[in-house]
């Protein structure tokens, strides 16, 4: 059903190259189907929960009901009778083994067994270890907990007020709830051009806390062999290499001795990207037994105590002359990071990536501020494919310019074309230290105004709005920054963002290429294949990507950020053409001439003119590996391996246009059409760009119509189940209707610069803009997120209220 | 993956056998039919029954026939069944109404009008459509078989006339010559519990003045039919005026509690403006025209 229109300003979907070999064989970059999907579609994917090893045992976590209460006593005597249980767990063993704090990926430490207090509704209290599932959670009912209630902190805003409870008391010398202020950009500079700016606007913005809700929940099976001294541990992970070094540094098992496993994944978008208690108790709970423990969560775990997203009070200002030049924007955030630190960034950047929030355009002066506070909700807040939230920036910009287009009564899509970045500026370094590789944004937005008709749907508003009725046009422009990252400016935890790849040519000229990435459905296996089959001219079925086990790949930090194909995919890329120099050294022993004189064509070298005297890269395979005499400095294989360190982020963008109806009686919201065009640079295989923006877009609208994690006064979490946390359907999102421009990064060696997280970052502001502009009769300018019938309508009726 | 509590279970043959289930199994065993509201609870442990008589074998308690003025509707009918009926859409249109936005597909291919009327959820879409067509539940029970009204079965949420030892075997529907029926549900996603949802039903007399009328609320707050609201229509040529009077005693009849779903006055709001809509479609339906004041 969907309607796909593409347009492109430039020829770039290389056509196969078919003269090589059969020409239904793709070879190289284009639209092919995916290699992962026989299996999927067959229902022979292997998920974490498939996994059944001989005698294992299975782990429940007992959740604290309180969101914040001392503990003062736990009784297991109960439990550890039943006459299936193995162990019960709890933190005061854990501080035995020096395990009870583990450290987060934000320089904090987070409970994984309460030892003092509990902290959030749902926080990690004991760990059973039964004989099966059932057992393990009816047993948790016979731990008896006593807590001694705390008063709670839950609204962000209240946080540092001076009565508020200290949640973090644990930490020496923390005497409030405050974690970080963070800032960038020049402030003086920024406050002098507000102060002569014609037009100031002004809003607040909320981004309210939602979760990335993969369909698979997260789980970990720990087999601890305590012959070897070696442990064996699948897991739902986003980034194995990362987890196994960070249990060698945390548990103190040599890093040799840990294998960490991560098969076919059911979704990420972040939330498995972190280490969370139940993988450690699942550990410690196969250690302890000497049996192998599974530990998965249920969807009610996984809403309630895993990583959310979002969680940002912006406070926007965009300065401006009357005429629609958009001089300066200025910001301060309040970040609500809940009972721990936990949110998964790049060391120096406790705000991630936020400080793009300059967007697309051309300023003078931006400053932002960024203060982090604890409160008792759920730690995380590492994504739900934010690239580091970025999701955040592009929506605060995003809104405030059309906060401001409204002010000057100006078209919001010409307001963004007459501030966009020009295409001679880039590289274009902003205002707070971000280096946009590169960028060709007026040809985007105008094809997107193009494809959705957008002149006739102003008129088409127009008319509707003299007869009542409530129609929304939304626009949002934005730009990505992905790839993290360069070693001289990110790390996590220490950790350099690089990535490994290996590429190895068998004698029959198949290959096999290894990643350090973890697909969760992104179709590395064959976006991989893809790029070594457009280096080497291998079709991409001869092509085996082998990801998702430590033992078998080379090290890196894993897929989240939209980072593998930039990052990833360079390594790729370069470990190819490392193996196309091998094979030309070797191709000119066989055709015994010199490299200089031959020419590369997709998977061959022929002598420069005569195209008849070649080798093809199977038989240069062949000849490496057999008889051929080598040249000097050359060994017998076709083998390569890089660790790619990028020298910058990529700069995705693209343009939005969402239209929406809205019922005026019951402020019901309709997406009616969704226009969106990408740039992601070189598009690999097109289909799965395609697919990966549909997802997002999906996401998008979930979360500007519904998504939302809220809290009752208590602490109570008020989304913890499919019911209340709502995501989209087939039924609330329209058929996506997408074109695309290419503007290949420079730097990036095959000019590709990632696409996981585009619609996601760019669809919410789309959204929200169009229901605001449908209620711009009711002199609303401003809605919060989601944009629920009830909201919606107290909006209309003039007291639109932040969700809390 | 969230498991209940432990439990026993056993499947009835026949109704008769269905009764001695649950008297030999005593107070903590129950009925199940379709399952989508008692295991969700069971999962979550806020249900704990301790046996489980499983009634899907009961053919018996699966039809929908038209006889002598009554649609009968056996309690085990699944959703989908109603919402597939000719029968059903052509004498109840509000039924089909209804059964488009309970739930999605799965929900509805399981979940039966039995297990609705017997969980009494105060959110639940086919109480207040057998309130407004005014049916009747046939309840078995070790005394034999009783026949109650709508009205009295409920007891309020989650509390009905059925006691844990009874059967729900049927549910009948009045047929009335010139009438038509409308329901209307504001969710905030499909599939989602109503925010808030009105139905109503209107029988035209020969001079085209409305005969008689039953409009009844969901989420809204409000036990029974919205009676006021109903007795202005009566005797009266249908008009917008009088779709707005109706509605507004509708509105004023409710008594919402602000949750998720939204604050008090928005809910209040929509008893309103769905009370309009569906009282018009229902009008339109009927083939009478609200004249505009
Ligand atoms: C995701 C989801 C969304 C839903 N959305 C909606 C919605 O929008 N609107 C709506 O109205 N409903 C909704 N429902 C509820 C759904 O319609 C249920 O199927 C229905 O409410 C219960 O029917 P059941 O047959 O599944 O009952 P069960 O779950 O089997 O039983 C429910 C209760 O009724 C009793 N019972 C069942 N049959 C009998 C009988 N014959 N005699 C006596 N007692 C009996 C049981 O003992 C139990 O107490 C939803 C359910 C789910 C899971």
């Amino acid at each position: 059903m969907t309607t796909v229109q593409e347009r492109s300003p430039m020829p770039q979907e290389r056509e196969p190259n078919p003269a090589l070999t059969d020409p239904s064989r793709p070879i190289g970059f284009g639209r092919v189907q995916r290699k992962e999907d026989p299996r999927f579609v067959r229902g022979k994917g292997r998920y974490l929960d498939d996994v059944v090893l001989p005698g294992m045992l299975h782990g429940a976590v007992l959740r604290s009901p309180m969101a914040h209460a001392r503990l003062v006593s736990i009784d297991t005597t109960e439990a550890l009778a039943h006459p299936k249980v193995h162990a019960v767990i709890t933190g005061k063993d854990l501080e035995g083994l020096n395990l009870a704090w583990a450290p987060t990926l934000s320089a904090d430490v987070q409970a994984v067994l309460a030892t003092d207090k509990v902290r959030f509704q749902g926080q990690e209290v004991a760990f059973v270890v039964a004989e099966d599932r059932y057992s393990a959670r009816d047993a948790l009912e016979l731990i008896d907990v006593e807590y001694e209630e705390l008063p709670v902190v839950i609204d962000a805003r209240r946080a540092l007020d001076p009565g508020a409870a200290v949640i973090r008391d644990d930490k020496e010398g923390q005497t409030d709830n405050h974690i970080f202020d963070w800032e960038a950009g020049d402030k003086a500079e920024t406050d002098a051009v507000f102060a002569r700016a014609d037009v100031v606007v002004r809003q607040e913005v909320v981004y309210p806390r939602v979760h990335p809700a993969p369909m698979e929940t997260c789980g970990a099976i720990a087999d601890y062999d305590p012959i070897d001294g070696k442990l064996t541990l699948y897991e739902t992970t986003q980034a194995p290499h990362a987890h196994r070094t960070l249990y060698a540094m945390v548990a103190g098992i040599p890093e040799h001795k840990i294998r960490v496993i991560a098969g076919d994944i059911g979704g990420g978008f972040g939330n498995k990207v972190g280490i969370y208690p139940g993988y450690v108790c699942a550990i410690v709970g196969s250690i302890v037994t000497g049996k192998p423990v599974k530990w998965v969560e249920d969807r009610s775990e996984n809403l309630m105590s895993t990583s959310f997203a979002r969680d940002y009070i912006m406070k926007g200002e965009v300065a401006a002359t009357r005429d629609g030049k958009i001089l300066a924007v200025r910001t301060h955030v309040l970040a609500d990071h809940g009972a721990f630190n936990a949110t998964a960034q790049p060391t120096k950047y406790p705000a991630g990536f936020f400080s793009i929030f300059t967007g697309s355009y051309d300023l003078e002066a931006a400053h932002c501020s960024v203060t982090g506070v604890y409160t008792n909700k759920a730690p995380g807040g590492v994504a739900y494919a934010c690239s580091f939230r970025v999701t955040e920036a592009v929506y605060l910009v995003e809104r405030m310019v059309d906060v401001l287009a409204q002010e000057l009564e100006m078209d919001p899509a010409e307001l963004r074309l007459a501030n966009f970045i020009r295409p001679e500026q880039f590289p274009y370094k902003n205002k707070t230290g971000w280096e946009y590789d590169s960028g060709d944004y007026e040809p985007a937005l105008r094809m997107c105004m193009e494809q959705i008709g957008y002149a006739d749907l102003r008129r088409e508003q127009a008319e509707k709005r003299a007869r009542g009725e409530l129609m929304g046009i939304g626009v949002s422009f934005f730009t990505e920054t992905v790839g993290a990252g360069p070693r001289k400016h990110m790390d996590i935890v220490g950790l350099g963002m690089n990535d490994g790849a290996e590429v190895r040519v068998h004698p029959t000229g198949k290959a096999v290429v290894r990643i350090s990435v973890q697909t969760q459905g992104q179709g590395h296996e064959t976006t991989f294949a893809q790029i070594v089959g457009e280096e080497l001219g291998i079709p991409t079925e001869d092509i085996e990507v082998v990801h998702g086990d430590t033992d078998q790949t080379p090290f890196g930090l894993g897929t989240y950020g939209s980072r593998s194909t930039p990052v990833s995919g360079g390594a790729v890329a370069l470990a190819a053409r490392k193996v196309r120099e091998k094979a030309k050294a070797i191709a000119a022993a066989m055709l015994e001439t010199r490299p200089e004189d031959l020419e590369w064509e997709k998977g061959r070298f022929y002598v420069k003119g005569d195209p008849s005297a070649a080798k093809t890269i199977s038989e240069i395979a062949l000849g490496a590996h057999g008889t051929v005499e080598l040249p000097e400095g050359v060994d017998g294989n076709l083998d390569a391996e890089v660790t790619y360190d990028p020298p910058n982020l990529t700069f995705p963008f693209g343009a939005y246009i969402c239209v929406v109806d809205v019922d005026p009686g019951t402020g019901k919201v309709k997406v009616r059409r969704f226009v969106a065009v990408d740039d992601c640079g070189t598009r690999i295989n097109p289909m799965i760009v395609e697919g990966q923006i549909h997802g997002g877009l999906a996401d998008g609208v979930g979360m500007a119509l519904m998504e939302f994690i809220g809290f009752d006064e208590q602490g109570n979490c008020l989304g913890g189940s499919f019911m209340d946390y709502l995501i989209p359907t087939a039924m609330e999102v329209p058929d996506w209707e997408t074109g695309y421009t290419v503007t290949p990064s420079p730097h990036h060696p095959i000019g590709a610069k990632g696409i996981g997280e585009s619609a996601t970052v760019g669809s919410p502001p789309a959204v929200v803009n169009a229901v605001v502009d449908a209620l711009a009769p009711f002199g609303v300018t401003h809605l919060d997120m989601p944009c629920t019938p009830a909201r919606v309508w107290a909006a209309m009726q003039g007291r639109p209220t932040p969700p809390i | 993956m969230q498991v209940p509590a432990p439990f026993e279970y056993a499947r009835a043959t026949s109704v008769q056998d269905a009764l001695e289930l649950l008297e030999r199994h005593g107070p903590e065993s129950h009925v199940i039919a379709g399952g989508h509201s008692l295991l969700p609870m069971m999962k979550l442990r806020l249900a704990r029954p301790e046996w489980l008589i499983d009634i899907n074998d009961l053919a018996e308690l699966r039809h929908i026939t038209e006889d002598a003025g009554v649609l009968r509707v056996g309690a085990l009918t699944r959703h989908a069944a109603l919402l597939g009926s000719d029968v059903v859409g052509r004498l109840f249109p509000i039924v089909h109404d209804a059964e488009k936005v309970i739930a999605d597909p799965v929900v509805r291919n399981r979940g039966t009008i039995g297990g609705s009327l017997g969980q009494a959820d105060p959110a639940e879409d086919l109480t207040t459509v057998c309130d407004v067509l005014r049916a009747q539940v046939v309840i078995v029970g070790p005394a034999g078989e009783r026949v109650v009204d709508v009205a009295e079965f409920h007891r309020g949420p989650y509390e009905t006339a059925c006691e844990q030892n009874e059967l729900i075997t049927e549910v009948r529907f009045p047929i009335r010559t010139g009438s038509a029926s409308a329901y209307e549900k504001v969710e905030r996603r499909v599939g989602d519990w109503a925010v808030a949802a009105a139905g109503a039903a209107v029988q035209l007399g020969d001079d085209g003045t409305i005969a008689d009328a039953a409009i009844g609320l969901t989420a809204l707050g409000l036990e029974g039919l919205a009676t006021d609201a109903a007795a202005v229509l009566v005797g009266q040529r249908p008009s917008e005026d009088l779709i707005a009077e109706a509605a507004r005693l509708a509105a004023e009849a409710s008594s919402p509690v602000e949750d998720q779903r939204g604050p008090v006055d928005y809910k209040r709001h929509l008893a309103d403006e769905l009370t309009r809509r569906v009282l018009r479609r229902a009008l339109e339906r009927v083939g009478a025209t609200a004249t505009a004041a």
